[in-house]
């Protein structure tokens, strides 16, 4: 027996002794499809129930801050649930990081992206999507690529900024620009680029895109939040994690 | 704090796009409102809900058909390619495009009103008077209406510098071309700058008020010719 099964074991058995809870979850957009996937296990297996929300992590930091009544975020970044310890808004100790975000530059049109990114500085294109720097992490990464490669003076006339990862990713397969930095689990699926070309980018050439996830006040004591924070670390959500395009 | 350069860009963006916006407007809503006016066509109720339509559509809903359909693959993208003009999306063209889209109903609309309550009794007197019916239409029908096409451009600017969500959709946030007030207090908000965006939504709520505040008092002073 795998300590996964034991621990799910183990919340079966509180969730049949115990009263069945429901906890509020707030979802960063990038990690709509994965916490889908996870949660539906999550409630099979344990009965609680979680209700999910998604959107942006600043959104969400401004609905946090002004009595939104969500008891776990899973941010996008490791900044807001830090913040949010800090201005006494989450409870102190539950914090960790649930999925490390790739970074990829992604095409529809198969064989504009070469596997080196070299396609950046032939610079054959009209414009180039990526996150907004100031809001995304996806977006910060992106813009640490490019100061890396020393392209961001000549590319930034082609930016196009999508206001979270979620649009960046549409004004690429709209082909209204033609290549973007998007989530790799925005374009994998089992493993393979789902359409298009691809260059994965080497985690080195970035900070990692660390997203943590948090118990806010109004989840404190609340057994679905715990159990939450508990399966989101067992091998079958990481699993389902990591067959999303995401590091742990 | 004083607005930065950043905002005051966005200021200036919003305005040129609105003031555009309202002028193109009031020269192609004029005849649609003209003609639904009096028209008896089996056309009429169709086209007039096609003209209502953006006033129901959630603006993310029209954004997006936008993007679809200035993208490459679509009919507007298609056709702005083959003339060698590019793309739209991200272009301040394409912005106003959708802004005009967005607000047309608001222009629209207190014409056609204001051209009903006129009636046709006054070109039917202009007739008889021998004036050519576009003479009659400019000399008499048109100033009648004059409430209406105020009304009408006082909306459609306010309506464009309110719009948010067809420029978050087909914008692409660059600065000095589809960057503007609205998308700027988003940014603002979503980067915890709570300071600056306070200056631009203060600043918004005051222009709102006060164009609100003059559509009331022209109302009352213009009396019961207003639709």
């Amino acid at each position: 027996m795998k300590p996964w099964m034991l621990g799910v074991f183990m919340a079966g058995l509180f969730a049949t002794s115990a009263q069945a809870a429901e906890v509020s979850v707030a979802v960063a957009a990038n990690f709509t499809a994965p916490m889908q996937r996870i949660s539906a296990a999550f409630e099979q297996d344990t009965g609680h129930k979680a209700t999910l929300a998604f959107g942006s992590t600043g959104k969400f930091y401004a609905q946090i801050k002004n009595g939104a009544p969500f008891q776990v975020l899973l941010s996008a970044d490791d900044e807001t649930p830090a913040r949010l310890e800090r201005e006494g808004l989450s409870v102190s100790g539950t914090r960790f990081t649930y999925a490390i975000g790739k970074l990829v530059l992604w095409s529809r049109q198969p064989g504009l992206v070469d596997d080196k990114g070299d396609v950046l500085r032939t610079g054959k294109f009209e414009r180039i999507a990526l996150a907004d720097p100031k809001l995304a992490p996806y977006g910060a990464a992106a813009v640490e690529v490019l100061n890396g490669l020393g392209l961001m003076s000549a590319l930034a006339p082609k930016f196009v900024q999508g206001e979270n990862i979620a649009q960046t990713y549409q004004f690429v397969a709209t082909g209204n620009a033609e290549l973007g930095f998007v989530a790799m689990s925005q374009v994998f699926a089992e493993g393979k680029l789902t359409q298009g070309s691809a260059w994965m980018i080497p985690a080195s050439r970035h900070a990692p895109i660390r997203q943590d996830a948090v118990v806010l006040s109004p989840g404190k004591d609340n057994a679905a939040a715990a159990a939450l924070m508990a399966y989101l670390r067992n091998d079958k959500a990481r699993a389902i994690i990591r067959s999303f395009g995401y590091d742990l | 704090m004083s607005p930065s350069s950043e905002a005051l860009q966005a200021i200036r963006l919003t305005v040129e796009l609105a003031t555009l916006t309202t002028i193109i407007l009031l020269v192609i809503a004029t005849p649609i409102a003209w003609w639904l006016s009096c028209t008896s066509s089996r056309w009429r109720a169709p086209i007039s809900a096609l003209v209502t339509l953006p006033l129901v559509l959630p603006p993310s809903v029209l954004g997006f058909y936008l993007l679809v359909a200035m993208g490459p693959d679509g009919p507007l993208g298609r056709l702005t390619l083959s003339l060698g003009w590019g793309t739209l999306s991200f272009t301040f063209t394409g912005l106003l495009i959708g802004s005009i889209i967005f607000s047309l109903p608001f222009a629209v609309q207190p014409i056609q009103h204001a051209f009903e309550s006129v009636g046709q009794r006054p070109m039917e007197v202009a007739a008889t008077l021998r004036a050519r019916p576009l003479d009659a239409f400019f000399s008499v029908a048109l100033p009648l209406a004059r409430p209406g096409l105020i009304t009408a451009a006082i909306l459609s600017f306010a309506h464009t510098v309110g719009e948010f969500g067809v420029v978050l959709m087909i914008g692409g946030n660059i600065p000095g071309k589809t960057r503007v007030v609205s998308t700027q207090i988003y940014g603002h908000v979503e980067a915890m700058e709570y300071a600056q965006a306070h200056w631009l939504a203060g600043g918004m709520v005051l222009l709102s008020f006060a164009v609100l505040l003059a559509l009331s008092l022209m109302k009352r002073r213009l009396g019961r010719v207003m639709p």
